[in-house]
């Protein structure tokens, strides 16, 4: 409530960048306890292509070459999720170095994601003017100030080095078409083999020494909030970029800063080789508040377009059955402000991204951050950098696992009629593809994007989706037209807006 | 000598291009733009400046107050629903993309299209086209598109089409340096605009599947050694483009890892005439000959290639593993 007798004043925030794509945010901002802060948030995604559409009547192995170039930022990770769907709807199983490969490339797309997002997305805000009174800010914007920033001339490189797995194993990324249901397209010989190997380790070697300041092992295994702090305290705070982040977090008291429904989700990523199919490494669940990890459902999720420029279908619908309609008359819809549907599970609204992964699979560090302080700017960025170093030992694993020699692809037919489902966990969060093939086209393809869950508008209820309900009480200081707290709330999701819509 | 602005905007498409951009090396991009004389104005992805402050660049280049020397649009240019262009209302500004495209395409030195969507419509044109998308100066093949044919930037260049889907990091940066450091002619501009920087080359140049298209020892499945040509769609010997003497992230190309070219580098390759990844054939013989190849000497080699296939190659094209290497020679010592 507000304690002025002022109307709430209205911000529109856009073009939002360091966010992949385009975003729109409306504020309403009022006094709360003598503070200016968000009482109100409207997320705009504003660019709609129309996949959905575009799939339908299309070869079915023809969704390969369209699907990842949904997103280019999380283009394997569409990949990957259209050749489950497929490989679902025919009942076919990838081999063994099929899987390790399709693990590899997606975990090689969303490590660099993670990286790219900290170090080009997020940080850069830290080093904004606004903090040019505080009295650590001359090496902070030294180190992370948008293009001149010295960390991006380390990072780009490393960067780079990193993706040369995509050379080895898909051609180049993003965008390829390597991604087969039963596999991968690319056999790696025993000399790829040996190359991928040791730019694993340089890449292992970058992160040890640049990002964390210490072996991935040390960094893995602290496994409580105070473990993680006696780890800090260890050293300087300039002695590495998680160091860094962890006194600027306290600094800016991150942890306070952000918090949506606290309902978490994981769909479950990377299914283990040894044996075959033995359930996969990142667990699949619901973290409901007080209550735990739950079961997910995937019957219970259903897509709301109440508020969305898309025509209405009566009531929100599950996406096997969903539909994607727009027209001039849609875009003219009262009510309506997004061309971002609102997916719910339950009717509830979920987050999720790198912090849902590690709670859902009950790593205990990420378990005590969320009873301790939910999900938060602070809770959701340690979570991204936490799983770079969680991965990275898993890929080189992956990689010494591969077996040059042995088939890379079942390369069983697709049956020409059928349905099925992808589920995989890309770098923000859950994506799901729900496909049907009739006389071997596409008649029906749906997507749910990981920020399509974090970004959703309003629903039927009038429910806020997540970003929406996390930018609430975000203080906005004298003057701002472009908040910084709320620049912070957002990029903490590391968005992605052209998944979003598709 | 002063810098040259250069102002990048993404639309219709995926931001795929600016990603690859970032995988630019030895050096890196934003080494490789200092050193090309290039100030980043804005860049989406990569800049400080968010909102009003953006807002403000863009009001100062369309009242002349900051010269725009390079003009990058990713992404196609969405026209619909009905003209209004609400596809894509630029965030913040309620304006549609098209309507900031239009002005700021009349205050650039350069303007260029970065990608196949920009270029020509892309992938965000197929099937019904329902954004009525479409590319800066290019609807697939025809001219026009957003600005008009007749349209010129300040230079009195048509828009510059550095297309792909993606594109290689080298070759946007390698144009840019180009309009930076020279002063590059029509000529130098194929006759859809692309940079004949990388469009005088063919996909098939440097693929190391090439003995094997010379026998047409072809590949049957996704993984096989074998030319991709006769049965897999793959389209490198008519794609232009240098990617397989260039090569992508390191050691990649489309080739390289087991799949078609699809010619993205193409207008209309979103639409390919029976699916990316089989061969249209009539009577047996691809449709869509080896660029510059008379058909009847096409069908004629063929067939005498393919009558002198040496088993290795036959073989090996029909495998993921290579089963014979190629025979070892020895001097006849006595």
């Amino acid at each position: 409530m507000s304690d002025s007798n002022q109307s709430p004043r209205r911000l529109q925030v856009g073009p939002f960048n360091r966010v992949e794509g385009d975003l729109d945010i409306r504020l309403e901002v009022a006094v709360q306890d003598g503070h200016n802060r968000v009482v109100s948030a409207h997320v705009n995604s504003t660019l709609f292509r129309g996949f959905e559409q575009i799939l339908v009547g299309k070869p079915a192995m023809d969704a390969l070459v369209y699907t990842p170039r949904i997103c280019g930022i999380c283009s394997v990770a569409q990949s990957v999720a259209c050749a489950r769907a497929l490989a679902d709807a025919s009942g076919i199983q990838p081999t063994a170095n099929g899987l390790l490969a399709q693990n590899l490339l997606l975990a090689n797309e969303s490590l660099t994601d993670l990286l790219t997002h900290f170090y080009l997305f997020f940080m850069p805000d830290l080093a904004r003017p606004v903090y040019a009174g505080r009295d650590w800010y001359a090496p902070v914007q030294q180190r992370f100030q948008a293009v001149k920033g010295a960390a991006s001339q380390q990072v780009l490189p490393a960067r780079a080095s990193f993706l040369h797995l995509m050379g080895l194993m898909a051609g180049h990324w993003p965008h390829t078409l390597a991604l087969q249901p039963g596999g991968s397209s690319k056999p790696v010989t025993k000399q790829e083999r040996l190359r991928l190997i040791s730019l694993l380790a340089d890449f292992r070697r970058f992160l040890e020494q640049i990002l964390f300041g210490d072996d991935l092992d040390a960094i893995n295994e602290l496994t409580s909030i105070q473990a993680l702090e006696n780890w800090q305290q260890q050293d300087d705070w300039q002695s590495s970029d998680l160091r860094r982040f962890l006194m600027l977090s306290q600094q800016l008291q991150f942890d306070q800063l952000g918090r949506a429904t606290d309902w978490l989700m994981s769909v479950g990523n990377y299914p283990s080789t040894q044996p075959l199919n033995n359930g996969p490494q990142v667990d699949s669940g619901v973290w409901v508040p007080r209550a735990g990890v739950q079961p997910l459902d995937i019957a219970a999720i259903h897509e709301d377009v109440s508020h969305s420029w898309v025509e209405d279908s009566g009531s929100p619908l599950h996406p096997a059955q969903g539909q994607t309609h727009v027209s001039l008359h849609s875009s003219e819809k009262p009510g309506a402000y997004s061309w971002c549907k609102a997916p719910r599970l339950n009717g509830r609204v979920v987050e999720t991204g790198a912090l849902a992964r590690a709670v859902v699979s009950q790593r205990p560090l990420a378990t005590e951050l969320m009873q301790q302080q939910g999900a938060t700017v602070h809770s959701r960025m340690l979570a991204k950098l936490l799983e770079l170093a969680w991965t990275l030992p898993r890929m080189q694993q992956w990689a010494r696992d591969l077996q040059p020699g042995d088939t890379f692809c079942d390369h069983s037919s697709l049956r020409k009629d059928g349905e099925g489902v992808g589920l995989i966990e890309a770098a923000r969060g859950s994506l799901g593809h729900w496909i049907k093939l009739k006389n071997g086209k596409i008649s029906h393809y749906q997507i749910i994007a990981p920020t399509t869950w974090n970004f959703s508008p309003r629903d039927q209820q009038g429910q806020p989706g997540a970003l929406e309900q996390a930018l609430v009480g975000a203080p906005v200081l004298d003057g701002e037209q472009d908040p910084i707290a709320v620049q912070h709330i957002v990029r903490s999701f590391d968005p992605c807006m052209v998944c979003t819509v598709h | 000598m002063s810098k040259a602005n250069l102002l990048w905007l993404q639309s219709g498409g995926c931001g795929g291009c600016s990603m690859s951009l970032l995988n630019a090396e030895s050096p890196n991009l934003i080494a490789t733009l200092e050193n090309a004389g290039i100030n980043l104005l804005w860049h989406p992805s990569l800049s400080e400046q968010t909102g009003t402050e953006v807002q403000q660049l863009l009001e100062q280049i369309l009242a002349d107050e900051i010269p725009l020397d390079l003009l990058c649009i990713e992404g196609s240019m969405l026209r619909g629903p009905a003209g209004t262009g609400r596809f894509h209302l630029l965030g913040g500004t309620g304006i549609a993309m098209i309507e900031w495209v239009r002005q700021l395409a009349a205050k650039a030195r350069y303007t260029l299209a970065i990608g196949t969507c920009a270029a020509f419509g892309g992938i965000s044109s197929s099937s019904d086209n329902i954004t009525d998308a479409t590319g800066l100066q290019f609807e697939g093949e025809l001219r026009g598109g957003l600005l008009g044919s007749d349209y010129v930037s300040r230079n009195d260049m048509p828009v510059i089409n550095v297309a792909g889907c993606p594109t290689h990091p080298d070759w946007v940066t390698e144009t840019l340096m180009q309009l930076v450091l020279d002063q590059p002619q029509r000529a130098d501009f194929d006759a859809f605009s692309r940079p004949r920087l990388y469009t005088d080359q063919l996909v098939h140049h440097g693929c190391n599947r090439n003995e094997y298209y010379e026998y047409k020892a072809s590949a049957e499945q996704p993984g096989d050694l074998g030319c991709m040509m006769e049965h897999m769609g793959c389209l490198g010997t008519q794609a232009h483009a240098d990617c397989n003497t260039r090569l992508w992230n390191g050691n990649g190309s489309c080739t390289r890892a087991g799949h078609a070219c699809i010619n993205c580098t193409a207008p209309e390759f979103e639409e390919p005439r029976q699916s990316f990844v089989v061969t249209p054939k009539i009577a047996g013989i691809p449709v869509g000959l080896p660029t510059d190849m008379p058909k009847a000497w096409f069908v004629a080699l063929a067939s005498l290639s393919k009558a002198a296939t040496p088993e290795r190659l036959r073989e090996n094209a029909r495998s993921e593993q290579l089963i014979y290497p190629p025979t070892l020679h020895k001097k006849n010592h006595k």
